[in-house]
């Protein structure tokens, strides 16, 4: 059985949270799919909130106190993510995109990325599409096609028969087959690897 | 092993009483912070180059000659000299003239420098900063070893037939250190060279150093200039000292708090147990800086930023003072005990003259002259 992780990434600032909730659902969907298919998962779970303080800190500093390097880290080094904000003021929270501001260059290129949003009316739902979309597909991440809002009326009423859940089965059916099409990640990247000779350098050849 | 201090030259506010020196109180604090460092018995003293306020040393080799016209011992350097935006041509005079005013108590750091908008004031783009620095250097080393040079190169006018005057002093070019933060391809051009290294040790975690440190020794064995062990290495520092822990924290955060590196961001707490920095009695960064030793190995230059963030300069003297008397004698003797006797000091001016008699020398026995 081949072994895959899933970082979780949620952004949501109220405990209990209703976006760590949909980022769990989320989760739990993905592994049981990629289970399904053979697939040993792990999930790791990404709080944002916890890391909130740090997260300006590097903004400011250039660093990542190691509590937060050891969350970058999980990201940058996952197979797949799996990633949900709140939707503030019609897109991602500051909190959402100031993390994804310090996540290394290149660390999320060719990463299978599922998003999710949640919000106080389902007339927020397309933040996902004209905000959270756009800001992946500059980091050059694949993002599956469908993307999940939860919007309050999702969690009252029709349960676990509803329309959520069949877009979570979807989105999860998604980014499990991209996971799984994929060789295991390789790890992440060493910022302080010499990927140049000296000689290239001297003769003013561009390693990038 | 050589203990100094190194100044950004930085005119900052001071936020316990709100006074901002002058730019001339500021270069005049700056020379009497290194003329201080030589009655206290320091070995260096390294200004940076800016060209945007609010900084102040534009001018290094001006402000060193003044400086080392009024000192015996001390040894003047930079850190760092901006490599890509000033011309090796005139890098290359500007600090030969120096040598031999100073009798060969000079050296220099080389930086890239990392404000983009600098770069189109001298010319130059910060995209090119890795390519310029390359250059720029490979050029000034030459024009430092070679009499007449003919070079063409991406980013300045090509020479013909160019002497840069006056030639170093003795015949031996100013020692060079390269200085980094985490630009691998810079170790690598220290490894090139056989020059030193100098890691900034201030602003990020001790693990940047490692791992730059690491490299540049590796690629300095590669390149056959010695064992991993004897390539020359310096760092950076900073730490604030009063007789008692509590004073130096309670006298020292609200400057940490408004720094303009690092102000509004990390508590004191949280920057002292992530970066270098040491806020404390004397044995405590007698003990950090000691600890420095077990992810860099021996090394050979010490520098300690003490004058930034407003601190005043009667401060800054005091910090001079303890230095002085309680915490460098210690680290010297302590340092120096602990270093394997195959780890060479850093070059000086005579070390690196009696170096080059001796290559001659050997030459001429082998000859049979």
């Amino acid at each position: 059985m081949t072994r895959r992780t899933l970082a979780v990434v949620s952004a949501g600032l109220g405990q209990p949270s209703s976006t760590r909730l949909l980022a769990d659902q989320l989760a739990a969907a993905t592994r049981d799919e990629l289970v399904r298919r053979g697939t040993e998962v792990e999930l790791r779970p990404v709080d944002l909130r916890e890391h909130a303080h740090d997260v300006v800190n590097h903004l400011l500093t250039g660093f990542p106190a190691p509590a937060l390097r050891e969350a970058l880290d999980t990201v940058a080094g996952a197979d797949g993510l799996i990633a949900v904000t709140p939707i503030f003021n019609a897109s991602y929270n500051g909190l959402f995109k100031s993390f994804f501001d310090v996540v290394e260059k290149d660390a999320l290129v060719d990463r299978p990325v599922l998003i999710g949003a949640t919000g106080g009316t389902a007339r927020h739902s397309l933040a996902l599409e004209h905000a959270v979309r756009p800001m992946f597909a500059y980091l050059r991440a694949l993002v599956v096609p469908t993307a999940v809002f939860a919007a309050p009326e999702d969690w009252s009423g029709e349960g676990a028969d509803g329309a959520l859940r069949a877009r979570i089965r979807r989105a999860a059916a998604e980014l499990a087959d991209q996971v799984d099409r994929r060789p295991a990640a390789a790890g992440v990247a060493d910022p302080f690897a010499l990927t140049t000779s000296f000689e290239e350098l001297l003769a003013g050849r561009d390693p990038a | 092993m050589q203990f100094g201090v190194f100044t950004v030259g930085d005119v900052t506010l001071d936020p316990t009483n709100g006074r901002l020196p002058s730019e001339r109180e500021r270069i005049k604090a700056m020379v009497a912070i290194a003329l201080k460092a030589e009655e206290v018995g320091l070995d260096v003293f390294a200004t940076g180059e800016h060209h945007n306020p609010p900084f102040v040393p534009s001018s290094p080799t001006t402000m060193l000659g003044y400086i080392a016209a009024r000192t015996e011992r001390l040894l003047l350097s930079t850190s760092t000299t901006l490599i890509t935006t000033n011309d090796p041509v005139k890098i290359a005079e500007d600090y030969a003239m120096l040598q031999h005013l100073a009798d060969g108590r000079v050296d220099l750091m080389m930086g890239r420098g990392n404000t983009g908008p600098v770069y189109p004031w001298f010319g130059q783009d910060i995209r090119n900063g890795i390519p310029l620095a390359i250059e720029n250097y490979d050029l000034l080393h030459r024009l430092w070893r070679e009499d007449v040079v003919d070079w063409k190169g991406r980013f300045r006018t090509p020479l013909q037939s160019f002497t840069s005057t006056p030639r170093p002093l003795d015949g031996v070019p100013p020692f060079v250190w390269h200085g980094s933060i985490r630009s691998p391809e810079i170790a690598e051009q220290a490894a090139y060279y056989g020059d030193g290294f100098f890691a900034n040790h201030i602003f990020w975690p001790k693990e940047h150093t490692q791992r730059m440190v690491g490299l540049y020794r590796q690629r300095f064995a590669h390149y056959r200039h010695g064992s991993p062990e004897q390539a020359i290495v310096g760092l950076g520092g900073q730490v604030f000292i009063r007789r008692n822990s509590q004073d130096a924290v309670r006298e020292f955060r609200p400057y940490f708090d408004n720094a303009p590196v690092y102000g509004h961001g990390p508590s004191l707490e949280e920057f002292t147990s992530q970066t270098p920095l040491t806020v404390g009695s004397p044995q405590q960064v007698i003990d950090r800086t000691l600890g420095f030793r077990d992810y860099v190995g021996d090394y050979q230059r010490q520098l300690f930023l003490i004058d930034h963030a407003g601190l005043p300069l009667k401060t800054v003297l005091e910090q001079l003072d303890i230095l002085g008397e309680e915490v460098v004698p210690v680290l010297r003797k302590e340092f120096d005990s602990l270093r394997p006797a195959h780890v060479p000091e850093a070059p000086t001016h005579a070390s690196l003259v009696a170096a080059r008699d001796a290559v001659a020398d050997r030459t001429d026995a082998e000859a049979g002259r």
